[in-house]
């Protein structure tokens, strides 16, 4: 009986393993198999050869990965800065409202990342919605914010907004209320309370949030390409121009294999740490 | 008790939207004091000590401490101190941390800190060993310490308690009420504390108050209380009492549910027309013997025996309704259970709560 359990386990995994195996760990096998082939050739014969690698370190590739890695790291922390009172009215103060807005964010998904990202273009450039209008009825323009990082950023957060609000939301209804009230009646200020109480019992959430933003922000394409207009050239647009106009394979699965293998170790460490039953609510 | 009124709480009203939870409340407690608030739940008790300790605002009236109002200053700066009925311990703290976060606070040096939280362990009889424990390695009386070492190293002058024992099992709760006790009488600490529980304020407490309705329907020793309770409602949060609905008829005769008592001539403080109940112990009723005689008596049937370990209690069904007795074990009755027994009591057993004086009851 309980050897037919155990199989009714393995039996029950299979699909979803047989699924993963063919569309995640295949994929990465492949990109792993192309990022070893030599330059300039499609074959496979000769693996491994790591060319691909040295023209990274030498042609300066390395570059447009610590960029990609820095505005993600950016837009991560600004969306926690910025979600954090939001969540904490969803989880805490809200009430029934919380619904409301979860809704109006929601909405926000259904139209596509694209579309809505080539809006903003639209507003902000030169001519556009914001200061063609602007001009015409003031006499006077702005310089579009377009095509420079710090629209790629907002990009990002805007578009990465609910991948923060909603797990962080989540991890601040784990802080007991008591505990504050508690915390405050020992003295603690409210400062001392959001750093010695609410976040370290929001972890989950925020570690959550934030690998989520963080990993989503360091793969996005459409940001810098919509609104930074390839003026800052990110890791996920070198990876594109070897698969298109370079015809570099090899190279563009390197950056790619690169940017898979430093994005998953940050992830792992941080989730080898949190319990993820928590934070679903599943033990205390 | 030097200072007859070290907290004051003055006209206190407190209303949220249109329910008034606290209704032009006054208590002073004195320097050192272990006052307990009893009430059944809703009756504002907790209500009032969220605002002693300040995690509410008052509405109306004012509080004091030492002469000093302290209703205005905000709960992290006010010299009280609360342990929640969930004890509110930090989950991802140790104990150690636990205990010296106020000190933390304070600003006090990570060695004094220490010192100090060894030394509360000690007083609260937990090994050191648990200074490096994680909370959910605890049991709920470890956790009870702890949370009562953490009050203490922030130093308040009053301590409030919300239910903390309501959750524990029986034994666990005597034991540690004698501790609370015992650590009030050893620190000199004023102690506010809450329950529904009469019994357990009776083991503790210096005086008790009584609450209902957001207002204190006495306030006194607990020996007053036991004794002399004003209302039925009083009465009735001390279990097993035996409470005669009496009328007094115009020819002085009592009447319980229209059963006569019969009352010896002189005996009852009341007259004619007088309504209320009659409070009488189980303890202070007796079985009379053939020839005996009581101030009190009244006829009925034993209708069963409970044995209680040290004492036995009884319930007699009479016409009027069933009537409890207790005695000690050795005192057994050896009249079998269907029997006709005659019950009777003394004056000095009796105590009268007059309707009027009694209100909604």
């Amino acid at each position: 009986m309980e050897k037919l359990e155990r199989r009714l386990g393995l039996l029950s995994a299979l699909p979803i393993g047989l699924l993963l195996l063919l569309s995640f760990v295949m994929p990465l096998a492949l990109v792993a198999g192309f990022a070893t082939m030599p330059q300039k050739v499609f074959e496979l014969a000769h693996l491994p050869d790591f060319s691909s690698f040295a023209v990274i370190w030498e042609q300066g590739y390395y570059k447009s990965l610590l960029r990609s890695l820095g505005l993600a790291f950016l837009t991560t922390v600004i969306l926690f800065v910025v979600c954090w009172p939001l969540a904490y009215g969803m989880a805490k103060v809200f009430g029934r409202f919380t619904l409301v807005i979860t809704i109006m964010v929601v909405m926000i998904l259904f139209v596509s990342e694209n579309i809505r990202l080539f809006g903003w273009s639209l507003s902000l450039m030169k001519g556009g919605l914001l200061e063609g209008h602007m001009r015409s009825w003031f006499g006077f323009g702005f310089e579009t914010p377009l095509y420079d990082w710090p629209v790629i950023v907002f990009g990002m957060c805007y578009v990465y907004f609910p991948f923060m609000l909603f797990p962080l939301a989540q991890g601040i209804s784990l802080v007991p209320d008591d505990a504050r009230l508690a915390a405050s009646d020992l003295g603690a200020s409210p400062l001392r309370i959001l750093l010695e109480i609410e976040m370290p019992l929001a972890a989950p959430g925020i570690m959550v949030g934030s690998l989520l933003t963080f990993v989503l922000s360091a793969g996005a394409v459409a940001e810098a390409k919509l609104l930074g207009g390839r003026t800052v050239i990110v890791l996920t647009d070198d990876v594109e121009s070897a698969f298109t106009f370079g015809q570099n394979w090899p190279l563009g699965s390197a950056l790619s294999l690169m940017l898979i293998v430093i994005v998953s170790v940050l992830a792992l460490i941080p989730i080898s740490r949190i319990d993820l039953d928590v934070i679903m609510g599943r033990k205390k | 008790m030097a200072n007859k009124s070290f907290v004051k709480i003055e006209n206190i009203t407190k209303r949220f939207g249109r329910f008034t939870a606290l209704d032009r409340i006054n208590l002073d407690i004195a320097e050192g004091e272990f006052l307990t608030i009893v009430g059944p739940s809703g009756s504002g008790k907790s209500t009032l000590i969220r605002l002693l300790v300040g995690i509410d605002d008052v509405t109306e009236g004012t509080i004091s401490l030492d002469g000093v109002r302290i209703d205005t200053v905000p709960a992290n700066k006010r010299p009280t101190c609360m342990v929640f009925q969930s004890l509110a311990l930090f989950p991802h703290m140790t104990v150690g941390q636990n205990i010296e976060f106020p000190l933390k606070l304070k600003g006090v040096a990570p060695e004094v800190r220490r010192t100090r939280a060894l030394e509360l362990l000690g007083l609260l009889q937990l090994p050191d060993s648990y200074y490096g424990k994680r909370i959910s390695q605890c049991s709920g009386g470890e956790r009870q310490r702890v949370a009562l070492a953490r009050a203490l190293a922030f130093d308040p002058q009053i301590i409030v308690f919300d239910e903390p024992l309501s959750a524990l099992d029986y034994r666990l709760r005597k034991t540690l009420e004698k501790e609370l006790k015992d650590l009030h009488a050893r620190t000199g600490k004023t102690f506010v504390y809450i329950t529904h529980s009469l019994e357990e304020a009776m083991v503790m407490s210096d005086r008790i108050a009584i609450m209902r309705a957001g207002r204190f329907e006495q306030i006194a020793t607990a020996e007053e209380i036991y004794s002399r309770p004003v209302s039925r409602f009083v009465a009735s949060f001390m279990g097993e009492v035996n409470l005669f609905e009496l009328e007094i008829a115009a020819d002085g005769a009592a009447k319980w549910q229209s059963v006569p008592i019969t009352v010896s001539a002189g005996k009852l403080d009341a007259g004619p027309g007088w309504r209320g109940a009659m409070m009488v112990r189980p303890e202070l009723v007796r079985f009379l013997e053939p020839g005996q005689n009581a101030d009190f008596t009244l006829p009925g049937v034993l209708a069963t025996e409970y044995a209680l370990g040290s004492r036995i209690q009884y319930a007699v069904k009479t016409e009027g309704g069933s009537v409890t007795v207790e005695r000690p074990f050795e005192t057994r009755l050896q009249a079998a259970v269907g029997s006709p027994v005659t019950l009777g009591w003394d004056r000095g057993a009796v105590h009268l709560i007059a309707e009027a004086a009694d209100g909604k009851a």
